[in-house]
């Protein structure tokens, strides 16, 4: 397919060329330009173009790897443990019911210390059917080890990809790394590209070695048996040394990122506004962009208002929010997602984060876009006003809030 | 290849990965409650026992007669199950 004209636009720039793609297409971009050795395919919507992509750069002989068409989510991901083990670079696409039926080994990754990135594309689960943006397929996942990156636009999936690598491969991380982008929002919608220059790329991501593979010459055991009293408990420490470590390193990568392509999107938590607002709103993906032009118009008229957009959900950046807290006065998370029984998952790590901080702000948990459903600059106004009523009054009405629920919630 | 020296959680490889046979070090012999015992007389060395057991938990004599490591069998039966000569018994370990 042809490039279209951009009108407006430079088609070349020093670092790359930009190509009118979709959040699904930059995903298998950021899986070429990463010259992954294994990639194993299985389609579901809305992640379908993904692979659908990588097919057809292997179809037209630009881009070779060892295209596998798996059974099922449960083989693609033991397909790209098994050939990590074998010392090779792998990725894999999901989405939804395709990353629950991955769940077994997305635990048995991490702990296997198989370094790969699982791209998923954010989308609700059934019943109903539904094929829309929603958080709680991946966040569902959020206990496996997989480390796990939330995109805004199609440009930060595909960098977040090859800085993914870099990261989860690192000899002292070796951790998978899940990227995710929002159904169709993303996934769907076509938006200027820089596509990189590979050399560029070459330069920024090193090739993928490991001495722990696969080898007939050096037999090993790969995760064979531990006794209670022998080394499981040490093997998970080190994990968490390991995740907790991934987060660091990431904003040294961001930082080299920028270097040679000029680009970054704020580390951990992407905080916009934030240093004098007395309201942030914090949220993950897509609805993020609809806050930045909410943040704009009431900074406009004098308001103190900012946004946090939540990037990282393992590691998660506590110490962040923590200082975000310090910051303002009112923080509201809005959630793509509900954790049935007790809150929305972003507000639970986020007030966890606070416990030390001492004047905390007033907090409230928003749902809103479940399943979906459009979050509009005028919703996030209306809640924006909300925050004022409530910050005079000194309190909040509810902890949380359905937001255009149709019909009253009980008390 | 014996089992390293691991002391403390640095000493381990970065994944539950080793060079050394690992289920050799764990007795799971403890497990059992019933345990297999061979009758010499019966047993006809036809390996049959030795094939089923899935702990490898058995080995041939120089008589050619089946030999139960206890240190591994974890006294799941099949031996004596499959036994065309029901050469082998199970017996409560609180009576072996």
């Amino acid at each position: 397919m042809s490039t279209p004209e951009l009108k407006g636009l430079p088609a070349e720039s020093p670092t790359g060329t930009v190509k009118v793609i979709n959040g699904n297409q930059a995903a298998a971009w950021g899986c070429r330009l990463s010259r992954v050795d294994v990639v194993a395919a299985y389609p579901i919507t809305p992640q379908t173009k993904v692979v659908e992509k990588i097919a057809e750069f292997v179809a037209e002989g630009e881009y070779t790897p060892e295209y596998i068409k798996v059974e099922s989510e449960h083989s693609a991901m033991a397909a790209c443990i098994s050939a990590t083990m074998a010392g090779a670079r792998s990725f894999t696409a999901t989405s939804s019911a395709g990353l629950a039926l991955m769940h077994e080994l997305l635990h048995w990754a991490p702990a296997m210390r198989t370094p790969m990135v699982l791209v998923n594309v954010n989308r609700a689960m059934g019943p109903p059917w539904s094929v829309w943006a929603d958080h709680t397929d991946s966040i569902s996942q959020r206990d496996t080890g997989f480390l796990q990156i939330f995109c805004e636009d199609n440009q930060e999936v595909l960098d977040t990809v090859i800085m993914a690598y870099k990261v989860s491969e690192k000899e002292h991380i070796r951790m998978p790394i899940m990227v995710t982008l929002d159904a169709f929002y993303l996934s769907h919608t076509h938006e200027p590209v820089n596509v990189p220059h590979q050399h560029l790329v070459d330069q920024f991501l090193p090739k993928f070695e490991t001495e722990t593979k696969l080898d007939v010459d050096n037999p090993k055991g790969f995760g064979s048996l531990s006794m209670p009293h022998q080394w499981y408990m040490e093997l998970r420490y080190n994990m968490q040394v390991a995740a907790k470590e991934a987060g660091k390193l990431f904003l040294e990568t961001e930082k080299e990122f920028e270097d040679i392509f000029g680009r970054s999107y704020g580390g951990m938590v992407d905080e916009y506004h934030t240093d004098d607002a007395d309201v942030i709103f914090t949220c993950a993906g897509t609805m993020a962009s609809t806050t930045r032009v909410v943040v704009d118009k009431l900074r406009a008229e004098g308001k103190k208002v900012g946004l946090a957009r939540l990037r990282f959900l393992r590691p998660f950046p506590a110490d962040v929010f923590a200082e975000i807290g310090r910051k303002c006065k009112y923080l509201a998370t809005m959630e793509r997602c509900i954790s049935f029984g007790y809150e929305g998952p972003f507000a639970t790590e986020i007030k966890a984060a606070l416990y030390d901080v001492d004047d905390k702000p007033l907090f409230k948990n928003y749902y809103v876009g479940i399943g979906g459903r459009d979050v509009t600059p005028e919703l996030i106004e209306r809640l924006y006003l909300q925050s004022i009523s409530e910050l005079e009054a000194g309190k909040v009405q509810r902890l949380q809030e359905w937001v255009d629920l149709k019909g009253e919630e009980v008390e | 290849m014996p089992e390293p020296d691991w002391q403390v959680y640095s000493d381990l490889p970065r994944g539950p990965v080793v060079s050394f046979p690992i289920a050799s070090i764990n007795k799971t012999g403890a497990w059992r409650t019933i345990r297999p015992v061979v009758d010499e007389e019966k047993c006809i060395g036809c390996k049959i026992c030795w094939k089923f057991c899935p702990d490898v938990a058995i080995s041939m004599n120089e008589a050619d007669k089946a030999v139960v490591n206890y240190d591994y069998c974890k006294g799941c039966g099949i031996c004596a199950k499959e036994c065309p000569k029901d050469a082998i018994s199970m017996i409560d370990e609180v009576k072996a």
